[in-house]
């Protein structure tokens, strides 16, 4: 039966998150911006509404069980409040998730109990590489099987909170099979180094690094997922379906302020919301939003259900979201003209977010 | 109840019935019908005749029930499927062919007015004709005038209450009715003409009045010649003096006080149903071409990926991919705003948004579909041509896009027709 209310929880989820992004994002983002930074007390506010937490059974720490589309709902509330501090606060996800996806056991009871602490556990992912041609399918970074541990070389880009995290999953190909898999590597090891921090056009309160391993070693019982291995493109999947959510939010934030706006300026006498050309730009904009989320909606709960079509589910989601952004929050700074392009304005920093969303495979996970 | 993407498995299984019944009664003659302007469907027609009627009986039935036992009880009942149903069957049926669609033997949208606001008598005297019989029945919905399109309220069709014989008299003339012709020429049917009591009341004055097959002074005078849905009969109606029985007005025939719900408004709600099942016909065209052109470019060696980077994708896998996305945005949009009809909620918004989306979708698609498929794709050996001149009704009918880009625009703003014209 179709039905599009969110659950009494994932209401309840959703209004805790929608005051967090409200109240405590929104009122800082522009600073946080400005300042390159998302201040430890925000990020600390953040991480205590336990959505992480949530995801992971009790067995291994946590309270709840993960749904993909749950953490959609609420990852549109985060990214409407700030999309750099939702991608800040959900880094540690980077990690946990492949673990709860695709861990071993022992993986499973060794890592997953961290995330339910009072702290943020200080983990993230490296995937993308910095070249134009990036596949996630044809990594470069290659992982090379000795004896009884795997040697990881090559050049990482855009790795979140990579300063501060003590472990990095690592995706790399296989040297033998070609197939990608996740290394769990060890910060400190022997041959990490970080190059330097990412200069971005936005997401600029979060700080995300340049990594080179060379010639890391990283023992076998650290290959996730074990002999086993990984489900690569699921991980993809629910990549691509954070993204199609956090962008919905980006672009929810523009449109609202832009409709707010459009309705209190006045030129000729009246706001310039009376006009046609403004009330029709609001109200595609409006229209865009609904799709981008709708199509989130639609992979996550693919995703949950174990829905035959989830890998082209969450590619358009995520496609959708790409062209739906860029338009979308374009039109927020044309709706406020000459103040539009002002920093002071949150629009600007919205199309200068929305446009980095093809580009973030990997930051965020649903 | 959660949110939820998933047909039910008995209306799904009625889809399906449906996608054989287009497969070998809609398909095989789409080009024939599209060639012969105004030839009928009548192979179609006399096929889903029966299967209709007996539908049609089993509503009415449940719809006299529903007022014996008093509309106004107040005890909650679930969600119902009555929409969703409609919406997979129309979608259906316009993949199988949109203008043959359009010619079904039923009540149309002269059922939904009658449905809304016609007394228990009237929906038995009028509704009867589509539950009985062997032969076919139309009924339609008469609007829109020459100097009125979106803008309803200069509607100019009088209906002038004769106090001697208590008989309505109708002057005026109607264009674009779809199913007219049917209804009054091919059937014992009726139409529903929009007529005005009060030319200075605007909108308050504006009343339906049903008008049956066989009135003396109503005429069919043009039946239209299309871009596209060749084989719906779109008719110009001539009334003069046509006189019709006091009782064929549909709900008060008072001059409402402005702002009423009972009126003009009340009967405009009908369009928060229909809009989103105009919707979900766009989306059985975009459906049929999109599926169209997968398979020719597969036969030519080209298969969409969703796996790839933009920059490893073709031109052609791009435009597919964006076609994609767009079609699934209208028809989540659509899903959407006819799941809140069967939970009984208001949906105004929620209807215009799927309906401009599905519109400007849908014409988009089979345009690309067309330059995508080449020369081939012109040709009218193919029906891809073709549904790209169907496809585009839907951007204008039941309303433009920008008619309803327009209601979009007033609701999220909050304004009424005087702060956003």
């Amino acid at each position: 039966m179709l039905d599009f209310s969110p659950t009494q929880e994932q209401q309840m989820l959703m209004d805790a998150m929608n005051r967090y992004a409200v109240n405590d994002l929104q009122p800082n983002a522009h600073e946080m911006d400005e300042h390159a930074d998302v201040p430890a007390d925000i990020v600390q506010k953040g991480w205590e509404l336990g959505l992480l937490p949530a995801s992971i059974p009790e067995a291994l720490g946590g309270f709840g069980e993960y749904g993909a589309l749950t953490n959609v709902l609420a990852l549109e509330e985060l990214a409407f409040g700030d999309l750099a501090a939702a991608f800040k606060l959900m880094t540690p996800a980077l990690f946990a998730y492949p673990v709860l996806f695709d861990g071993t056991e022992d993986q499973q009871s060794r890592f997953l109990p961290m995330f339910s602490e009072e702290k943020p556990f200080p983990a993230t992912a490296a995937l993308i590489e910095p070249r134009i041609t990036f596949d996630p399918f044809e990594l470069q970074t290659v992982a090379t099987r000795q004896d009884n541990h795997v040697v990881l070389h090559g050049c990482k880009g855009y790795v979140p909170n990579a300063a501060d995290a003590e472990w990095v999953l690592v995706y790399a190909k296989d040297s033998e099979t070609g197939a990608v898999g996740a290394y769990i590597i060890d910060k400190g090891s022997a041959g990490v180094e970080i190059v330097e921090r990412e200069k971005l056009m936005g997401i600029h309160g979060l700080a995300s690094y340049r990594i080179q391993f060379n010639d890391v070693q990283v023992s076998a019982d650290l290959v996730l997922g074990g002999e086993r291995g990984i489900n690569y493109q699921n991980l993809i999947d629910h990549m691509n379906i954070g993204l199609a959510a956090v962008g919905t939010g980006v672009m929810r934030a523009s449109y609202e302020y832009a409709k707010d706006y459009a309705k209190e300026r006045v030129q000729f006498g009246k706001p310039i919301a009376s006009n046609q050309a403004i009330a029709f730009m609001l109200a595609e904009c409006a229209i865009e939003v609904d799709s981008a989320r709708l199509l989130a909606w639609e992979a996550a709960w693919q995703a949950d259900t174990k829905g035959p079509e989830i890998t082209k589910a969450a590619y358009l989601a995520r496609d959708y979201a790409n062209r739906a952004g860029l338009f979308v929050t374009d039109s927020g700074v044309q709706v406020l003209g000459g103040h539009g392009f002002i920093r002071e304005h949150p629009v600007e920093r919205y199309l200068r977010n929305a446009r980095g969303l093809p580009m973030f495979t990997g930051l965020v996970m649903a | 109840m959660p949110i939820n993407f998933q047909i039910p498995e008995d209306l799904e299984q009625q889809r399906q019935m449906i996608e054989f019944f287009a497969q070998t009664a809609m398909r095989p003659h789409s080009r024939d019908l599209d060639e012969n302007e105004h030839a009928k469907p009548t192979e179609f027609v006399n096929m889903i005749w029966p299967v209709l009627r007996d539908q049609q009986a089993h509503s009415l039935k449940k719809m006299l029930e529903k007022d014996q036992n008093g509309n106004g009880s107040k005890e909650k009942r679930g969600p119902g499927k009555t929409y969703t149903r409609l919406m997979l069957m129309i979608e259906q049926l316009s993949w199988g062919d949109v203008g043959v669609y359009l010619c079904i033997p039923s009540p149309q949208l002269a059922g939904s007015a009658i449905e809304a606001v016609g007394t228990p008598e009237q929906k038995e005297r009028f509704l009867r004709r589509f539950a009985e019989g062997d032969q076919p029945v139309w009924g339609a919905m008469a609007m829109t005038e020459p100097g009125a399109g979106s803008d309803t309220s200069a509607i100019s069709t009088t209906a002038r209450l004769d106090p001697d014989t208590n008989e309505w008299i109708l002057n005026g003339e109607k264009i674009f009715c779809t199913s007219g012709g049917l209804a009054l020429e091919d059937s014992d049917g009726l139409v529903i003409v929009w007529a005005t009591v009060d030319r200075n009341a605007g909108r308050a004055g504006m009343k339906p009045f049903v008008v049956e097959a066989g009135t003396p002074g109503v005429e069919v005078t043009k039946a239209e010649i299309k871009h596209g849905i060749r084989a719906s009969n779109t008719v110009s109606i001539v009334f003069t003096d046509a006189r019709i029985p006091y009782d064929n007005v549909l709900g008060s025939p008072e001059v409402q006080e402005r702002g009423s719900k009972a009126g003009f408004k009340g009967a405009m709600a009908t369009f928060d149903g229909s809009r989103p099942l105009v919707a979900a016909s766009a989306l059985g065209v975009g459906r049929a071409a999109l599926e169209f052109v997968a398979e020719k470019l597969k036969e030519a060696g080209i298969e969409i990926p969703y796996t790839l980077p933009y920059h490893k994708l073709t031109a052609i896998q791009r435009d597919v991919l964006q076609m994609e996305a767009d079609y699934k945005a209208a028809k989540l949009l659509t899903w959407r705003a006819i799941a809140m009809l069967d939970h009984g909620q208001y949906n105004s918004l929620q209807a215009s948004m799927c309906k401009v989306k599905a519109g400007k979708a849908i014409t988009g698609i089979t345009q690309k579909a067309v330059e995508i498929l080449g020369q081939l794709g012109y040709s009218r050996e193919w029906l891809i041509e073709k549904w790209m001149r169907d496809g585009k009704i839907n951007d204008i009918y039941e309303g433009t896009g920008q008619i309803n880009l327009l209601i979009v625009a007033r609701r999220i703003l909050d304004y009424g027709s005087g702060d956003l014209r």
